[in-house]
């Protein structure tokens, strides 16, 4: 068995840089796009979406369902339908282009150096197998070592997860352990091979408050310790308040505003990432306080709206909203970028009536 | 159904029994409720003698960590579980002495929503048939009295019964479905809603859509509200009062208001820490919560939450603390309640 897999490994074998003194982005997205055929049209799920993540650093996706942010972080780690889907677009990691790579290649790319933790923990562990025979699976693969050495390392990465006595644990089933643990062991899985960068696609939204707070510190420690990068997927803005380092707030299939996280909160100039801000409810304010809820859903991604997609729920809708799309620009500083007609100024809204704001050409971001 | 109404079996309409909200007016009185179940040859207590009580017009925030007992109590309210002692006394009519068609009339009056509003409601049946079901069988009104009633019902939660009457619930996204599931708890005219983790499955933009909606049809129906929650924000946000729970008890009682400024019990401070506030610069002085809920199989000895308290001492080991006043309408189960300092921060009184 191991033969085999140690065959599939040595095809193509790439050659992955020593990222601690990487200089350029250890990942860069470009004008991504991926569609769905349905039956009832073409689902433009991803379009358009250009990023980048440094080493080391935390990137916040945020959006509500159906904004494209799980289908974007499946396109980047490579985790598609083969057959009925359009993508285009560039996916480098270290240098390396992942849209063209053959299976054999991936499998050296997934697990060792990229790895994803998903939503639910009970469907994506496998029912049927021990913790530890499912830590190990990686471990044996990516670092060709023996079966006790293996078992050896999932002990240390249970215990490093926050899960007591694991020299037992390692052969319990999924089942017998909580939704906290479990997403705990899809951690330990994630992190077994130490990639370099970590997708994390709603990690903690089925979990209590308490016990996400647990995970999402859990996931921020071991982010440290091994100097990895992270994208944090998720719909409520308050986790990655204060655990990214940039974010990108998602739309109908596109990025429509980014920025280092503290120039997102103070200088918010998306309505929608204010309006996204707004719907949370806030514990300082008195019981009874009426919500900011945003009204309507996302639009349809077969038919998308003519303009800015935002434009049907806008409390600030104009005409020009209807009838033209807004590119990505800049704000006052480089790093910010956002997409509309007429940004709030400082959180407030933007004059009724004022003069169009002029456009410094599009921005790559 | 014209048939019912001329045989005479077809009972009118439910309307609003609004009598006039008195002082002592209690819709829902619970003393000393214990639900067990059976796990092998083992006892596992549930809900262990807990007591509160519903005024009218009121909502209770019932809060607390998966598995502390929150469903079990929404669940034993309305007698789909029956408890194991104590009593349940709805509009002053003890439920846990009915059975039957008595409990089953009774019910009409208390509704509930559950947490996954899409595998809640029967896929295969379109939305006003589901809606229309707590009229149908109680033989309530006609056949178009009921029809009317389902396309206002569907109107009141802001879903077009025009287009969304002939549809199935797998057409709807979730947000969508929990206000048709809303819509058909309010059609027999309940007094009491009870609430089941109703916007946990939710986004946070629909979840502010929900919870709005809640405050909206209660003040429209004149409702009664348990409101049952893992996130103090959410519970804070609807609730008049609030009742944290863990491990089968309530820890500590009092105005949601009130809560939130002087939090009494270690374990209500906790959970404030652990609500992810959207604000880079938000410093939380809460104590964060760390380990898991113990095995109720197995509670610690004296305060169930000493395991996990960062305060604990000895005494707290030995001795079961009680819930008992500390401030008019404040109830709280600790030996060493918080104190508010006048610096502001909190300390553990000894």
């Amino acid at each position: 068995m191991s033969d085999r897999r140690a065959v599939g490994i040595t095809e193509g074998r790439i050659e992955f840089p020593d990222v601690t003194d990487f200089a350029d982005p250890l990942l860069v997205v470009k004008d991504l796009h991926t569609s769905f055929r349905t039956g009832r049209g073409t689902v433009h799920a991803v379009d358009g979406v250009s990023l980048s993540v440094d080493r080391g650093t935390t990137l916040g996706v945020v959006g509500e369902s159906g904004s494209g942010k799980t289908v974007l972080a499946r396109s980047i780690m490579g985790l598609l339908p083969v057959r009925d889907v359009i993508r285009s677009g560039t996916v480098e990691f270290t240098g390396h282009e992942m849209t063209t790579m053959a299976p054999a290649q991936l499998r050296q790319v997934w697990g060792a150096q990229m790895s994803m933790i998903f939503q639910d923990p009970m469907t994506a562990l496998n029912p049927v197998v021990r913790i530890g025979n499912q830590i190990t699976d990686s471990l044996r693969l990516h670092l060709e070592i023996d079966r006790k050495e293996a078992n050896a390392t999932a002990v240390e990465l249970l215990r490093s997860v926050g899960i007591p006595s694991p020299e037992q644990r390692i052969r319990w089933y999924p089942f017998q352990l909580s939704g906290g643990m479990r997403q705990r062991v899809m951690i330990a899985i994630a992190l077994a091979c130490a990639p370099r960068l970590v997708l994390a696609d709603e990690p903690t939204t089925g979990l209590d408050v308490s016990v996400q707070a647990q995970i999402l510190d859990l996931l921020q420690a071991m982010q440290r310790e091994r100097h990895m990068a992270v994208i944090l997927v998720t719909h409520d803005l308050g986790v990655v308040a204060k655990r990214a380092d940039e974010i990108a707030v998602m739309y109908a299939g596109r990025i429509v505003e980014k920025a280092p996280t503290r120039t997102l909160f103070a200088h918010t100039r998306m309505p929608y990432t204010r309006a996204l801000m707004n719907s949370i409810p806030r514990l300082a304010d008195p019981s009874g306080t009426r919500l900011h809820a945003i009204a309507g859903r996302p639009p349809d991604l077969i038919h998308p709206p003519e303009g800015c997609r935002f434009a049907p729920r806008c409390p600030y809708v104009q005409d020009k909203c209807r009838e033209s799309d807004p590119p990505l620009r800049t704000a006052a500083s480089s790093d910010h970028v956002f997409a509309c007609w007429f940004p709030l100024v400082d959180g407030a809204p933007p004059p009724a009536d004022g003069p169009v704001a002029s456009v410094p050409g599009t921005s790559p971001s | 159904m014209t048939t019912d109404a001329a045989a005479g079996t077809s009972t009118p309409l439910p309307t609003d029994a609004s009598s006039a909200p008195g002082s002592d007016d209690m819709v829902l009185q619970v003393e000393h409720l214990v639900v067990e179940f059976r796990s092998g040859r083992q006892r596992v207590q549930a809900v262990t003698d807990i007591s509160f009580e519903v005024r009218k017009g009121e909502t209770l925030g019932l809060v607390g960590e998966s598995g502390c007992g929150k469903t079990t109590t929404g669940r034993a309210l309305v007698q789909v579980q029956k408890a194991t002692s104590g009593t349940v006394r709805f509009n002053g009519q003890d439920l846990t002495k009915l059975s039957g068609k008595a409990l089953r009339a009774t019910r009409t009056k208390m509704q509930m929503i559950f947490q996954d509003p899409i595998s809640s409601l029967n896929p295969r049946r379109r939305i006003r048939e589901i809606v229309a079901e707590p009229l149908a069988i109680w033989h309530m009104g006609s056949k178009a009295e009921r029809e009317d009633r389902v396309r206002s019902m569907l109107e009141s939660v802001g879903i077009d019964p025009e287009t969304a009457g002939d549809r199935r619930p797998q057409e709807f996204s979730g947000g969508q479905c929990q206000r048709i599931s809303i819509a058909r708890a309010l059609m027999a005219n309940p007094s009491l809603l009870i609430c089941d983790e109703p916007v946990s499955a939710l986004d946070v933009s629909v979840q502010a859509q929900i919870l709005n909606l809640l405050a909206d049809l209660k003040e429209e129906f004149g409702l009664t509200m348990v409101f049952i929650a893992h996130d103090l924000a959410v519970v804070k946000n609807v609730s008049d009062r609030v009742a944290v729970m863990y491990l089968g008890k309530l820890v500590e009682v009092t105005g949601s208001d009130e809560l939130y400024r002087s939090p009494a019990h270690p374990y209500t401070e906790a959970l404030m820490a652990s609500i992810p506030e959207p604000d880079p610069e938000h410093q939380s002085t809460h104590k964060a919560l760390t380990g898991e809920l113990p095995s109720p199989l197995n509670p610690p000895s004296g305060c169930r939450f000493r395991t996990r308290c960062p305060y604990a001492q000895q005494r707290c080991t030995d001795e079961e603390p009680p819930l008992r006043d500390i401030a008019p309408g404040h109830q709280v189960a600790c030996h060493f309640p918080l104190i508010k300092t006048p610096a502001g921060s909190v300390t553990a009184s000894v």
